[in-house]
């Protein structure tokens, strides 16, 4: 079976793209941008991640089997932070019994 | 009526096959053979599985006086932890595919190997990596977390070898992807001619099933095991809120593996099953595409579960009503086994040979174990058995009345294609009743002991529950010795039971068309698949 061949330029240009990212994600991390510092330190991982499962993985080059594959991990990746954030998420609908007093809605989460 | 078939003589086969072709420890260490490397965790299965037996039986015999009979209250968190992880871990999640499936998955489609028969081999050894890891935790002092590893004892408070179990945990998950991965692609790109995907056998089916929850589901354990090492070893905040995390997160990362994990566990049992049926009642399967499906149905809807294992853990109740659904969702492709399973049964040609007996056993116990299932999904109920023996004895109805009556269902099944030897049916037969007889009183009584409120993972209990655990731990003896009747036999019958033909039971399957034992290569001609599976003739009594 013959793969498809990715060359060692390709490979470096990679390489070095993912350690710049890294050093982005470092310098980025010392400055304080509020809740942009989490959206963009997990932009940069999903960038990373991609050019490493395009090119590393050769999920570019790959069959339709092997894709398929590989978005069904996507699919169960989503179902486990969906179903995660329905309990996260819906913690603070419950009303405690009366007279209770409740940890959400005093503040001390 | 028995459809046994043997050759009267006692003597070896004469054939050059798999088990001959050479000798040494050496050819069993670095075989690539997947019928070997099969035999190869047979042995390191059973050995797991007798250690973690052993720890069972000391419990059982501590929990025979109200005060605790044996050990100190630490020691026995450690028995049952001990128990939990070898058994879960190293014995019920490998056993039937690492064993069965290896040995079984390439002769049924027609293969000479598995597709990597060198990951084949590199996946006992981390197997076994992974269990040495895990006895050093036993023998240096044991674990007390349970097999669960909440948070944050485990990470935080408890002083037992947390690290070291969990390490043979994350070790052990990689044998368990290595084989998936070596079974999806064997099953998609080495099938013989004619062996289109509905004319597999079921065991091949659910195999296959099983195999995608294991590289679906196994990371997300490796990454929850290492995420509660970082924070006991460097006080990382993920599970700690001290430490700005959040302990029900490590629930729902720890069950989102574990709770398909249980489907690891059942659905190659009931692939066995699938298989036992068909033979020993000469008819073709009832409904082969549902039976199929509902096996990939139970892989999928197996993910959508896990929160049912949360309900009073502080998980919002809103997402509990959505998983308690979901779960009660599962019930329906398990039901279309069940009933087509009894439906094959009808106007069969029935032999109660020795694997047809764990097969009808695994039918009611799983049903039992099924149903009290049903009762746990439902919210209500389960807040007033949660963490009761009625969830212990749900659990082992499925694991233990399924999941081991399959395996050794299975092993009687296909032994005489292992080893090229018969064992005494008679032996065999009692063997399966005295297990059916000595797992039902250790577990019922179990059900009502939950019932009535007696909590799991405690040393001692009120003298009023005394009776039922009495009862509980005579039946763990009986069925201790039902495990151990066949363990003596199958040793006695690789030397001196009568030589096998290549299909003592006049089964279907490639499998049985290859010598016993077979040969290295399987089979000298690969052979051309003509017909459905379970293609039994059909007798006048079928057609009416």
């Amino acid at each position: 079976m013959a793969g498809h061949i990715v060359s060692i330029k390709l490979y470096a240009l990679i390489f070095i793209t993912l350690l710049v990212m890294t050093g982005v994600t470092t310098a980025v991390g010392y400055v304080d941008l509020g809740r942009w510092n989490i959206i963009i330190a997990l932009a940069i991982a999903i960038f990373k991640a991609s050019l490493v499962i395009l090119f590393f993985m050769h999920m570019k080059y790959a069959g339709k089997l092997p894709r398929l594959v590989f978005a069904s991990t996507l699919l169960w990746l989503a179902i486990l932070i969906t179903l995660t954030m329905s309990d996260v998420l819906t913690r603070s609908w419950d009303h405690p019994p009366q007279g209770w007093q409740s940890l959400s809605t005093s503040g001390q989460r | 009526m028995s459809s046994l078939t043997v050759d009267e003589a006692p003597q070896a086969a004469s054939h050059v096959h798999y088990l001959n072709v050479k000798f040494g420890v050496k050819s069993w260490l670095f075989t690539t053979d997947h019928k070997r490397i099969a035999l190869l965790y047979l042995a390191s299965i059973t050995f797991f599985f007798f250690v973690g037996g052993a720890a069972a039986v000391l419990m059982r015999l501590h929990l025979l006086t109200p005060g605790g009979l044996l050990v100190e209250p630490a020691t026995y968190n450690k028995l049952f932890t001990v128990h939990g992880i070898l058994m879960v871990f190293f014995f019920l999640i490998p056993a039937i595919p690492a064993v069965l499936g290896n040995f079984l998955v390439p002769m049924m489609i027609g293969a000479r190997d598995l597709a990597f028969p060198k990951l084949n081999l590199l996946s006992w050894y981390v197997y076994i990596l992974g269990g040495l890891f895990t006895l050093y935790a036993v023998v240096a002092g044991g674990v007390d977390t349970g097999w669960t590893f909440y948070t944050p004892y485990s990470s935080t408070y408890s002083n037992s070898h947390v690290i070291a179990a969990a390490l043979g945990i994350f070790i052990t998950g990689f044998s368990s992807i290595l084989t998936g991965l070596n079974f999806i692609v064997t099953i998609h790109k080495m099938r013989a001619p004619g062996l289109t995907w509905f004319r597999l056998p079921l065991f091949i089916w659910a195999i296959y099933a099983t195999s995608i929850i294991f590289i679906l589901g196994t990371p997300v354990l490796a990454i929850t095991i290492v995420l509660v090492a970082l924070e006991r070893l460097f006080h990382i905040g993920v599970f700690d809120p001290a430490l700005g995390g959040d302990p029900i997160l490590f629930q729902h990362m720890f069950w989102f593996y574990s709770h398909p994990a249980v489907y690891i566990m059942i659905l190659p049992g009931m692939g066995v099953e699938s298989e036992l049926i068909t033979c020993f009642s000469r008819k073709k399967i009832f409904g082969y595409k549902f039976v199929a499906m509902s096996s990939l149905g139970i892989a999928l809807l197996g993910f959508l579960v896990w929160g049912h294992h949360m309900f009073v853990s502080g998980q919002s109740m809103y997402a509990g009503m959505v998983f308690s659904i979901l779960s009660y969702l599962v019930a329906v492709p398990s039901a279309v086994k069940v009933f087509n399973w009894t439906a094959t049964l009808y106007k069969g040609s029935i032999s109660y040979d020795a694997p047809m007996l764990y097969a009808l056993g695994f039918i009611g116990l799983f049903t039992m174990g099924g149903v009290t299932g049903m009762f746990l999904a439902s919210l209500g109920v389960n807040v007033h058995v949660h963490d009761t023996y009625f969830v212990i004895a749900h659990f082992h109805y499925i694991m233990v009345g399924g999941m081991v009556m399959a395996y050794l269902g299975g092993i009687h099944f296909w032994w005489p294609k292992i080893s090229g030897r018969m064992y005494p049916q008679g032996w065999a037969r009692f063997a399966a009743l005295v297990i059916f007889v000595g797992f039902n009183l250790t577990f019922f009584p179990q059900y009502i002991l939950g019932f009535l409120g007696m909590p799991r993972r405690y040393a001692v209990y009120p003298a009023e529950f005394q009776v039922l655990n009495v009862m509980s731990s005579a039946g763990a003896s009986i069925l201790g010795v039902g495990y151990l009747i066949p363990l003596i036999y199958f040793i006695w019958s690789m030397r001196y039971g009568p030589v096998a033909s290549a299909n003592p039971w006049n089964a279907k399957g490639l499998e049985w068309q290859t010598p016993s034992p077979p040969p290295t290569e399987n089979f000298e001609e690969i052979p051309v698949v003509t017909e459905e599976a379970y293609d039994y003739p059909v007798r006048e009594a079928q057609v009416a």
